[in-house]
């Protein structure tokens, strides 16, 4: 399937909660509330959704929002793997049914208590032989060595990275003092208020040496994160007509999520070249159009390896991208205007995606004069969002 | 001191830790085209065949990447503790840890080779120590 199939298909209502630190509630309530915010949004009521999509890490059941919002009939749901990696994939699967007519009117949704619930940063974890649904099976050979989180995970990958690429924890720490900056102006925010400079990164203690230190790092969060998904046409008369011009998903040959160390070169993201070979091959967009870009930023070198992979730049150019400030909201590629998942939260990088339409809507705090053509990359998934 | 976390033994994996138990680093060999694949895998990616066997690699490695932990911290290990990719002999590649070095001695490309860290009565763990050329 070619990546523009969803043309023709659009992200008309985004919805959320706040995001914080402690929630005091359930994630299904966390959902009911996102997800009715999203249809106020667009005008929609629960009864004309017929479609949800998730993904297979999400802790809530279709079966108990469609309880508590009073969902009448759905016709289509699915959830995707590849944990914040598929966070676009929920995009391609809920434009998929609606460019099939599988479904009229899709819920891509996710609830997350990263912070008062489960922390993705703690050694808490039990071995298990996969990891609950997320599409990797590789885990279980990193747990008996102590190597138990996502930042551990992937530092493997970052320390080759920077041998390779002659990066620095520094290049890195120029892309966290940016989106500090743009997280720093949004009251949504984690950081609201709080930028930080580069020393205060260098200061910020070791997580994994030598590429992640704790300001590296995105902010565990608790909090929801809904889009509506329908037919373009259907969007018009709307206020908010954000086109879904690309998307696409690569799950790749002994590539894995998080725990990704058996494909040839791992200083290379061979997922992002796969869905940037999609995205710019056939809908007419090319990286020069886009106007901001939102790029999952679990940890900051993961950002800089997806702008080599995405092509941004050539390989070991994306330090230099970065210093010379193309990230910023005068550069080449304004980026994570948000704050990113390092600024703003992490809601499994589905925020990244609200930010992105506010773009285009022209509502974004940090917005983006004349933003047309906006693209969210989640190293194996991403998706181009465009108005007219 | 807590134990490190059991390894979990699959149907698909059990050979390898049964191997290791008894101190014998492994890799699946499949019988219908000769690959060795790690981590291990029901059917072969290559040929399709059902049928394989565990046989005994050299132990011997380059590391291809690392990292010093220090967080979050388990009561099982000492920290930093270092976590490793080595690039193994035969081609396969192997998350592990490189033991008996100092931090400042780690270089990417130095060559290693296999150890084992006993886990409890039953299980041992394939680790890896700096290798001195003989």
């Amino acid at each position: 399937m070619s990546a523009e199939f969803a043309d023709g298909t659009a992200i008309v209502g985004i919805g959320q909660t706040e995001y914080s630190k402690a929630a005091g509630r359930s994630e299904t309530q966390l959902a009911c509330e996102s997800i009715t915010s999203a249809l106020a949004d667009c005008g929609l009521l629960p009864g004309d959704v017929d479609g949800l999509v998730s993904y297979t890490v999400d802790p809530v059941e279709e079966t108990e929002l469609a309880r508590a919002i009073g969902f009448r009939e759905i016709k289509w749901s699915s959830r995707v793997p590849y944990g914040g990696g598929g966070s676009q994939g929920v995009v391609q699967h809920a434009a998929a049914a609606v460019a099939s007519g599988a479904a009229d009117v899709v819920v891509a949704y996710r609830a997350i208590k990263a912070r008062s619930g489960r922390r993705f940063g703690r050694a808490d974890a039990r071995p298990q032989a996969g990891f609950n649904h997320a599409g990797t099976t590789a885990v279980q050979w990193c747990m008996p060595y102590g190597i138990f989180t996502p930042a551990s995970w992937m530092a493997l990958n970052v320390t080759r990275y920077m041998h390779d690429s002659g990066a620095t924890s520094k290049d890195f720490g120029r892309a966290v003092v940016q989106f500090r900056d743009y997280a720093a102006a949004n009251p949504n925010s984690h950081f609201y208020g709080r930028p930080i400079t580069l020393e205060d990164h260098q200061a910020s203690r070791w997580v994994a040496e030598p590429g992640i230190r704790l300001f590296d790092c995105c902010q565990e969060t608790d909090g929801s994160a809904a889009l509506v998904i329908t037919h373009a046409d259907r969007a018009a008369d709307t206020l908010a007509h954000v086109r879904i011009a690309a998307v696409a998903s690569a799950g790749l040959f002994e590539e894995e999520i998080a725990t990704d160390h058996y494909t040839p070169n791992l200083a290379i993201m061979d997922s992002s070249a796969a869905v940037a070979r999609s995205l710019f091959g056939g809908c007419g967009v090319t990286r020069d159009d886009i106007d901001v870009a939102l790029i999952y930023d679990a940890f900051s070198p993961m950002l800089l390896m997806q702008l080599e992979g995405l092509g941004f730049c050539g390989f070991g150019e994306a330090k230099d991208f970065v210093a010379d400030g193309q990230l910023g909201p005068d550069g080449q590629l304004p980026c994570n205007t948000n704050g990113g998942l390092i600024g703003e939260g992490y809601i499994h990088g589905l925020n990244l995606t609200l930010e992105a339409v506010r773009q285009l809507r022209g509502t974004a705090i940090n917005q983006i004069a004349g933003a047309r053509t906006a693209l969210v990359s989640a190293s194996r998934t991403a998706t181009i969002l465009q108005v007219d | 001191m807590l134990p490190r976390p059991a390894p979990v033994v699959t149907d698909d994996n059990e050979g390898f830790w049964i191997a290791a138990s008894q101190r014998r680093f492994v890799a699946q060999r499949c019988n219908g085209c000769g690959q060795l694949h790690h981590p291990p895998r029901p059917m072969c990616p290559n040929c399709r065949s059902l049928d394989h066997e565990w046989v005994e690699l050299s132990g011997r490695g380059a590391l291809y990447s690392y990292a010093l932990l220090h967080y979050p911290q388990h009561p099982a290990f000492t920290y930093p503790l270092v976590a490793a990719v080595v690039e193994l002999e035969e081609g396969l590649r192997f998350v592990t840890n490189v033991v008996n070095i100092v931090p400042n001695d780690l270089a990417i490309g130095m060559a290693l080779a296999v150890t084992f860290v006993e886990i409890d009565d039953e299980m041992a763990l394939p680790v890896f120590e700096p290798r001195r050329e003989s």
